[in-house]
């Protein structure tokens, strides 16, 4: 499977070793800012257009959803750690985002002036451990991977972000710290307990033989790291004040690309391997997903900030993501994935905008605006385009994965995983019904946010001297919004791609549990 | 006694007549002499500790001297290495922050000398009492050392402290030993494999002695102060090379003689590395003095060997040398940045003197950055490698409590090194620091962070380096 290029491990390194270029580069502070922006703009594209390649080579109809374009090197034999990279649909999928996210981020990061070399060199190394860790298929690399995009983010929180970056960037660091070593010491047991860290051999050998209580145990663990990174109610008040604070794209890739690890992490680690105590945990899960869906959402509604109000937004559509992942059903995790990527590029998009409004007003108060239409007409229809995505409206991206959400929880009572979890199952359609309301808050928020700031008399006089977007984040919004359209309208591509991947997982997910448990009610 | 008999105790001998003809050198040449006998004491310790190298190599049995009192082996010759190379990169560090200050003198180098001297003689110590006579003579050269800025009262304060409390931990060690004697008739480590109450408390004693020296709570008191008050360079050896000495006894006694009572002091070692974890890291949070956050910084990591040290398997004691060995590569590296604060000719040492480095000296910044992220245990460094294989041996040993306590903890310890960097890095500037800057310590700051990342290649050489040193233990694997 190694022939030819090792594409994998070039997705990683190229944005790796174009930091260290643009690290090299020596002179007068203004040009080298000039030319790392360039640089790094062309190492992004170069790197999505790398990822095209894997894309083009990687065979999504394989039907047992196994991984691919496998690269394998040992690395520490005394802990088992080794070099291994390898994709499926699920990862191909993420990785794909990434690289379509980032060249989008440098182009928003025309405002930056201060410390521009360093601004790319943080976020190409940024893109190389994002990469790293949805094609590790070593659990400890993973988790280097996982770990090391702190550093970056921090430095950009810290350095280029708003007044109070420092809180912020320490806020981010160490809550997602506190769950990451948690889920270190988790895989350290997975690895004793399995004896190696191949994810390969973890995710193919069925389920590994460990007492329920056992993996409860793991399970929390994993929780720990994986809520706090999508985020999870009540772990999520790291994320207003992270994407606060941080720079616009900073945002971006916080919003696009960040909260999916978690995401990914569920996917990759607690429903395939620990899927007892998945089952187990379904009532919490459930229960935590509709506070974030409807809770956040009316957190969202009372916000005066507009990158405050989108960040609860994020809260909330993560909800669905969860909701979805404990479905146990096929529709749930195809509603995840396509959640996932869906509210990637929304919520990286809505950010960008927000960018482009305080860029120019240097505020983000949804006060200070009204009647912006009048003076930025195209932005205003790419503004809406994603407002109506961020909604759900039929036809975008937005409405599929949200719809398939609802309807795997609605469905979750007919096919329960395993007979022991009916009576919990049976509550799925009232959990159904109250994340429903959700769909409704989120809507009114977002047009609500949209009329405050669009519409109506053209607020003050600085609002009447702005300047339409220009030709940069004219490019940024229009791809984003060609692909929140064709997401919308061609769903089954995404879906067909995916589905070898997660028909995998949905099979280890239900696999009869070897250790019976215990009839199960909801707490 | 012929002289052959005498080949195992060859490196100290050099090292004894080398400090002595050095200090005669210095006695008549005053301190014009200083840099010419720095130099020659540094390549005196290198070339002791490529003899002590290639010595313990070459030969893996056991040599003894002394009636098998001193014992030459693989673990005294790794710990060995370890203790005069990190000695040499401290001696070579001192030199400019000493002209600096004005202490530029000769006894600077011979003092060094003659504690490495001390914590050889540890190192190999085959019964109680050789063992004494090694600790005394590291611990008077350390008081010494402390005061060296004689002229200056924090320096000479924080001699006096150390002084009092480490006789007081030297009393707790006589009598340990004495209560061993009484319980076994002997003094040598080979004829007292001990149980029984009254070596238990013996025992408790001579821990108690030797977990003062490596500053583990509740007898970490005294380091906060003496790292504060002390010259910096002599900080800098410090926290490496005394470090080093006294967990390669504690690795010899725990695992040697007091092996029978191993029940016993497991349940010692997992309470206070549990503590000890948590102190270094909560009270380092409120430091604003560089040298006693390192002091905390100490504390924290000596609380993470300690565990793997409680986890009483060969996985272990791996994990607790690689620990070690990067720990002392990273404090060599945060100190040689913190000798390096230096402007107007004024030696700094508070951390927001720190401010805004990151736009004024970017390498030394990054520098710094990437020792500090190690040190926290962030992939991809080797700091994270070497929590990461404590971790796993603890884990494997069955204590998740202890793991999940050293987890927490070094959350914990995370908030302060960023508190670091973030003063580097987020802060505005407040000036530069004196140039040219030293080139002894800027190349061991760069050699030192480059470690941090490149030493995750090395783990794996190292790791048959430690299973080397430990095979004359008897260990469960």
């Amino acid at each position: 499977m190694t022939d030819g290029w090792p594409l994998l491990s070039l997705l990683v390194l190229v944005p790796l070793f174009g930091a260290l270029l643009i690290l090299l580069q020596r002179g007068d502070e203004e040009r080298v800012g000039e030319a790392s922006r360039g640089s790094a703009f062309l190492l992004t594209l170069i790197t999505f257009i790398l990822s095209l390649a894997a894309f083009f080579r990687f065979d999504p109809t394989l039907k047992a959803g196994h991984f691919q374009l496998v690269e394998n090197i040992p690395l520490f034999p005394a802990i088992g750690l080794s070099y291994h990279l390898g994709v499926d649909g699920i990862s191909m999928a993420l990785i794909l985002l990434t690289t379509l996210l980032m060249p989008i981020a440098i182009l928003a990061s025309s405002h930056v002036e201060k410390r521009v070399r360093e601004y790319m060199v943080s976020f190409l190394l940024l893109e190389s451990v994002m990469i790293g860790t949805f094609c590790a298929l070593d659990t400890f690399l993973f988790y280097v991977f996982f770990e090391a995009g702190l550093i970056p983010m921090f430095l950009i929180i810290g350095i280029w972000g708003g007044p109070r970056r420092v809180y912020a960037s320490f806020k981010f660091f160490l809550y997602t710290l506190l769950g990451s070593v948690l889920m270190l010491l988790a895989l350290i047991v997975l690895y004793l307990k399995a004896g190696t860290t191949d994810m390969e051999v973890l995710l193919s050998g069925g389920k590994l033989i460990m007492g329920i209580d056992m993996q409860k145990w793991l399970w929390l663990a994993f929780l720990a790291s994986f809520a706090v990174k999508l985020p999870m109610w009540p772990v999520h008040t790291w994320l207003p004040d992270a994407h606060v604070e941080a720079p616009t794209a900073g945002s971006i890739i916080l919003a696009g690309i960040l909260l999916k690890m978690g995401g990914y992490g569920f996917m990759r680690f607690s429903l395939p391997l620990l899927p007892d105590a998945s089952a187990y945990f379904v009532p919490m899960m459930w229960g935590l997903a509709v506070i974030a869906i409807v809770y956040t959402s009316l957190v969202a509604l009372v916000q005066e900030d507009m990158k405050k109000l989108i960040a609860y937004s994020s809260v909330a559509h993560m909800g669905f993501v969860t909701l979805g992942l404990f479905a146990f059903n096929m529709y749930g995790l195809q509603a995840a994935m396509f959640q996932m990527i869906s509210h990637g590029v929304v919520s990286g998009a809505l950010f960008l905008c927000v960018g482009v409004l305080y860029d120019r007003m240097h505020t983000r108060s949804i006060a200070a605006y009204g009647g912006v239409t009048n003076v930025m007409p195209k932005f205003a229809v790419l503004f809406m385009v994603m407002t109506l995505a961020s909604v759900g409206l039929p036809g975008t991206s937005g409405f599929v994965g949200e719809f398939l959400g609802l309807v795997s929880t609605f469905m979750a009572s007919r096919n329960p995983p395993f007979p022991e979890c009916a009576a919990t199952f049976g509550w799925s359609q009232t959990v159904a019904f109250i994340a429903t309301t959700g769909v409704v808050l989120g809507a009114a928020y977002m047009l609500w946010l949209y009329r405050r700031v669009m519409y109506g008399e053209v607020g003050n006089a600085e609002v009447a001297g702005l300047k339409d977007v220009t030709l940069h984040e004219l490019v940024a919004l229009v791809v984003l919004a060609a692909v929140v359209i064709w997401l919308g309208i061609y769903a089954n591509t995404v879906i067909e791609f995916l589905a070898p991947s997660l028909e995998r997982l949905y099979g280890q997910m239900t696999m009869q549990p070897i250790c019976r448990i215990a009839p199960m009610r909801l707490p | 006694m012929t002289f052959l008999s005498l080949a195992p105790v060859f490196p100290e001998l050099l090292l004894a007549i080398g400090a002595l003809v050095l200090l005669l050198v210095g006695a008549f040449g005053g301190d014009r002499s200083a840099s010419g006998i720095t130099d020659f004491s540094v390549a005196m310790l290198a070339g002791v500790a490529v003899i002590a190298g290639a010595s313990s190599f070459a030969v893996s049995d056991t040599l003894t001297a002394f009636g098998g009192g001193y014992l030459a082996d693989s673990l005294a010759g790794v710990f060995k290495i370890l203790v005069l190379l990190s000695a040499s990169v401290a001696l070579l560090m001192a030199r400019g922050w000493m002209q600096q200050a004005g202490s530029f003198r000769p006894e600077y180098p011979v003092l060094v000398m003659l504690s490495v001297l001390g914590m050889m003689v540890m190192l190999s110590a085959g019964n109680l009492l050789v063992l004494y006579i090694g600790l005394e003579l590291q611990s008077l050269v350390l008081y010494v050392l402390a005061a060296f800025r004689r002229d200056n009262s924090r320096s000479s304060e924080a001699a006096l402290k150390y002084f009092v409390l480490g006789g007081l931990a030297s009393g707790f060690l006589l009598y340990g030993i004495s209560l061993v004697y009484g319980a076994t008739g002997s003094i040598a480590f080979s004829d007292v494999p001990v149980s029984g109450h009254v070596p238990l408390t013996g025992m408790a004693f001579i821990l108690a002695a030797l977990l003062f020296k490596i500053s583990a709570v509740p007898f970490h008191m005294w380091a906060p102060d003496v790292y504060e008050g002390a010259p910096t360079p002599v900080t800098a050896f410090f926290s490496v090379a005394p470090k080093l000495a006294a967990f390669g006894l504690l690795l010899r006694l725990l695992y040697g003689p007091f092996a029978g009572l191993m029940a016993e002091w497991q349940d010692i070692l997992m309470v206070v590395s549990a503590a000890t974890m948590l102190v270094g890291s909560l009270a380092a949070i409120g430091q604003t003095n560089i040298k006693r956050l390192m002091a905390y910084s100490s504390v924290g990591h000596v609380g993470f060997a300690l565990m793997g040290m409680a986890s009483g398997t060969e996985t272990g004691l791996t994990a607790v040398i690689l620990y070690l060995v990067f720990y002392i590569v990273m404090s060599l590296g945060a100190f040689s940045v913190i000798l390096l604060m230096q402007r107007d000719g004024e030696a700094l040492e508070n951390i927001s003197d720190l401010s805004g480095v990151a736009r004024v000296h970017p390498g030394l910044a990054a520098a710094m950055a990437m020792l500090m992220f190690s040190m926290a245990g962030i992939p991809p460094l080797v700091g994270f490698f070497t929590k990461l294989s404590i971790f796993m041996a603890v884990l494997n040993s069955g204590l998740v409590w202890l793991a999940i306590v050293g987890a927490v903890a070094s959350v914990i310890g995370a908030f302060y090194y960023l508190r670091i960097i973030k003063v580097m890095y987020f802060d505005e500037p407040e000036g530069g620091f004196d140039l040219p800057l030293d080139p002894s310590l800027a190349m061991t700051a760069v050699a030192t962070s480059v470690l941090t990342l490149a030493g995750v290649g090395l783990l794996g050489n190292l790791v048959s380096v430690a299973h080397y040193a430990l095979h004359v233990l008897p260990l469960a694997p």
